[in-house]
């Protein structure tokens, strides 16, 4: 470093600050070098440090219809008030189940983990309540929770599911690394109304998407409408996930460097 | 000619377009927006054939320039206009989805007024229809004068106002349709963001066009903040927008990015939503608006870089804060944590620099109601970069996640902060661009001062209550080692709380109210309001003189 008493007033000589405010291309390339650094720090290692999201059983891409009740999650904007994020902390844990794992949202686009919790989170909630308790309380919350502030969502139960063609859905999920095979694909209209319609075989969808729950959620088996959608997509959430077989990352990351890493 | 007829043409080329998207699209949503849009292109194009201007047209024919020696005013008044509109449609929004909370009735069983489509409508409302416009219509004001020279690409200028009121009419009209990213603060659809992405490239042009045909040798440090301000904008918005659409002719489309990418991406987009949006571009408006209303230079040139680049160097690092304790890597986690307290340095560096500039000029926090507002404006600007370095200690953050002091940390900012220094800006332009003496009435100007105060102190103060409350209910264990509280009861006990905060926003939207009624009346012209001045204490020739000691008996 130069002799700090050897700054002249205006700087000149070695670099000043002086030749960045008259100039904008120069101003402007160093601005965008000096925010364009902490971004690529951050986020770029994600998409190539294996232990970001630890693989385990049981993960599998959305079925149709439950991809189209999270798109109805998303647009009745859901995630304003409920999250999908459980802490490792022991109240969240015995509250809501096992803290959430990075794989359990690796095929979440986009992630939906929420900020705010006005209600419940909702990581876990699938299994919990029965099909009618669900719509009952989408259709009037306050029946079931006297003192809830949810919003009523009756209008889901009133009106047909238009999902538009799935196949499209599906196409553009896979185009951003959802393992979707083709035969799923070309399948996904009907398997969207053969998971809620028990007069139809459901045995595909189940072979396709293991786990996946095959019945009529709405109460009303001759129709295929929003709140069947959005039922499955809620009775889904967290139940893929053996959660007890995930193991530790750190015993994870090691086990996953002796076996050279493959 | 030429020229008028190929740009006429082309909108009219863009309409025709849009209606036979609307006409094949996959789903309602999105034939209603390509309807908004072809109107938009219509009236784009009787406005270019009937508003030809001849005059225009023979200067260019003869290469005589425009008048160089007067700035151009007009997209300014337009957008000092749209921000208080944008700014009173977002705190209305926001008082009714208070209310919503505490009266859910008011979700009127209505798909359209659910609290989970009004809420995005508030904050795109406030952040980029308020925020905005006052961004765009200040910028293309203080880089003229600092610059001392016209708007480079006039037209495109004017093209940015009204492109960026189309987003913002595209983007509301998808929330309450049920059109969503569903991404915080990025949720307008593909094809509204790809619409943004060009309206901002032009802003870009547009200002940086300006800059360089600057007559003075140097750039003022209030479009250093500008120009990080559209530069980084720019770079998040089209990073975290990324997606795949279902259908070219559909509204829906899918993330890029899954799970823990999409998070962080999603996050460092939001911070600095704040950081550039809601920091940068507001502290532009400090540099420029507070040493001239208070007459006294900046108090150091110095500060102002060291300022500059340790923010927005810093800034982008603070996403992950917002991510503690989830499936994030740790190591994110952490990262984020630190720089989030480093933020702490320069954010107050920045608020040192706007505060001390009144060196010499403090007198006027009691007679000039606009510099009282500033003054206040960089408290909590001040006040709300510790609060947030603080709620970035993972510590802290454990209990105030997910809770309500998250919201009224964002609120003593943006109330606080980014409103105060708005309205500021506007009772400073509002006189200048409509050629009037002064406001119509500063007794108003102090009148909206305190009611915002107020409906700030009561929005603050009941969300960290209720924040803190709940946070610490759900986590209380009983003596026989159970949870206490169901959801439920915190649900409950919030209740109160959720009403005082009400009462903060209306307070603060009534100071709103009062502004519109003083701006109206201002540009309308009417002549000064009667009222007493704003200071009533005489000078007292026996008083002034130096306090004697007088030794005790």
């Amino acid at each position: 470093m130069g002799d700090p008493n050897n700054i002249s007033p205006a700087g000149e000589g070695r670099f000043s600050h002086k030749k960045l405010e008259r100039n904008v291309s120069l101003l402007g390339f160093f601005a965008l070098i000096a925010v364009a650094i902490g971004g690529i720090v951050e986020i770029a290692p994600l998409f190539w440090i294996k232990s970001t999201v630890e693989k385990v059983d049981g993960m599998r891409p959305y079925t149709p219809l439950e991809l189209a009740g999270r798109n109805i999650y998303m647009r009745e904007g859901c995630y304003t008030c409920h999250s999908q994020m459980i802490r490792p902390f022991r109240d969240e844990v015995e509250r809501y189940g096992h803290y959430s794992l990075a794989a359990e949202s690796m095929y979440d686009h986009p992630f939906q983990w929420g900020s705010k919790r006005t209600g419940p989170d909702l990581a876990r909630v699938g299994g919990r309540y029965s099909d009618e308790w669900h719509v009952q309380h989408l259709v009037d919350p306050q029946s079931v929770v006297p003192e809830s502030i949810m919003p009523p969502y009756a209008f889901l139960a009133e009106r047909d599911l238009k999902a538009g063609d799935m196949k499209n859905d599906l196409t553009a999920l896979s185009r951003v690394g959802v393992p979707y095979t083709k035969e799923a694909i070309a399948a996904a209209n009907d398997d969207l109304q053969a998971q809620a319609d028990p007069s139809i075989d459901g045995s595909e969808v189940a072979a396709r998407y293991p786990k996946a729950q095959i019945r009529d959620f709405d109460g009303n088996p001759n129709r295929l409408t929003e709140m069947d959608a959005l039922v499955a997509y809620l009775q889904m959430l967290g139940t893929l996930v053996d959660v007890d077989k995930a193991q530790p990352q750190q015993v994870a990351a090691s086990a996953d460097s002796a076996k050279g890493d493959k | 000619m030429d020229r008028l007829v190929f740009r006429a043409g082309g909108w009219l080329l863009l309409g025709l377009l849009a209606l036979l998207a609307a006409a094949a699209a996959a789903d309602s949503g999105f034939a209603i927006h390509m309807v908004i849009a072809a109107l938009a292109c219509m009236i784009a194009v009787w406005v270019t054939a009937s508003k030809a201007d001849y005059g225009a047209m023979a200067r260019g024919i003869l290469k005589t320039p425009a008048d160089e020696s007067r700035y151009d005013d007009d997209p300014i008044r337009w957008g000092v206009i749209a921000t208080v509109f944008w700014g009173m449609a977002g705190f209305l929004a926001g008082l009714f989805i208070a209310l919503q909370l505490v009266f859910p009735v008011l979700n009127l069983n209505l798909e359209y007024t659910t609290f989970g489509r009004l809420r995005p409508l508030h904050t795109s409302a406030v952040i980029f229809a308020f925020g905005g416009n006052a961004l765009i219509a200040t910028s293309f004001y203080i880089v003229q004068r600092t610059c001392r020279a016209r708007l480079a690409f006039p037209g495109l200028a004017r093209f940015v106002f009204w492109g960026y009121q189309l987003f913002i009419v595209l983007a509301a009209t998808g929330y309450l349709l049920g059109i969503t990213g569903g991404k915080e603060y990025a949720e307008p659809e593909w094809y509204v963001d790809l619409w943004l992405t060009i309206v901002w490239v032009a802003y870009l042009a547009v200002f940086v066009g300006t800059i360089v045909k600057r007559k003075e040798p140097h750039i003022y440090v209030a479009n250093w903040f500008f120009l990080s301000f559209i530069i980084t904008i720019a770079m998040l918005h089209i990073v975290n927008n990324l997606a795949v659409p279902a259908s070219f002719l559909g509204s829906k489309s899918y993330s890029a990015f899954a799970g823990v990418q999409d998070a962080l991406t999603q996050w460092w987009y939001g911070h600095n939503a704040v950081g550039f949006f809601l920091t940068a571009g507001f502290l532009a408006m400090m540099y420029y608006f507070v040493p001239k209303q208070a007459e006294r230079p900046v108090y150091s040139y110095r500060l102002s870089i060291i300022h500059f680049w340790s923010l927005i160097f810093l800034y982008i690092w603070a996403g992950p804060h917002h991510l503690h304790y989830t499936a994030l890597p740790d190591w994110a986690q952490t990262l984020g944590m630190v720089f989030s307290v480093m933020l702490w340095m320069p954010s107050w560096g920045g608020m040192i620099n706007g505060l001390m500039t009144l060196n010499g000029a403090w007198d006027k926090i009691r007679t000039d109601p606009i510099i009282r507002m500033m003054v206040l404006s960089l408290a909590f600007y001040g006040m709300s970069t510790f609060e947030g370095p603080m709620m970035s200690i993972k510590a802290v953050n454990s209990l105030s996640h997910y809770t309500d002091w998250t919201i009224g940390h964002v609120h003593s900012g943006a109330l606080g902060w980014n409103g105060m220094i708005t309205f500021a800006a506007l009772y400073y332009l509002v006189p200048r661009l409509w050629g009037r003496k002064r406001l119509y009435s500063l007794r108003m100007v102090n009148w909206h001062f305190w009611f915002a105060t107020l409906g700030i102190v009561f929005y603050a103060a009941s969300m960290w209550v209720a924040g803190i409350t709940q946070g610490l209910m759900w986590r209380e264990y009983g003596t026989d080692g159970y949870l206490v509280n169901s959801f439920v009861d915190t649900v409950v006990a919030l209740q109160p709380m959720y009403l005082v905060r009400a009462l903060g926003g209306a307070l603060y939207l009534a100071g709103a109210v009062i502004m519109v009624i003083n701006i109206w009346k201002t540009i309308a012209g009417s002549p000064l309001r009667e009222e007493k001045p704003m200071t009533e204490t005489p000078h007292n020739e026996e008083a002034d003189r130096p306090i004697v000691a007088v030794p005790a008996e």
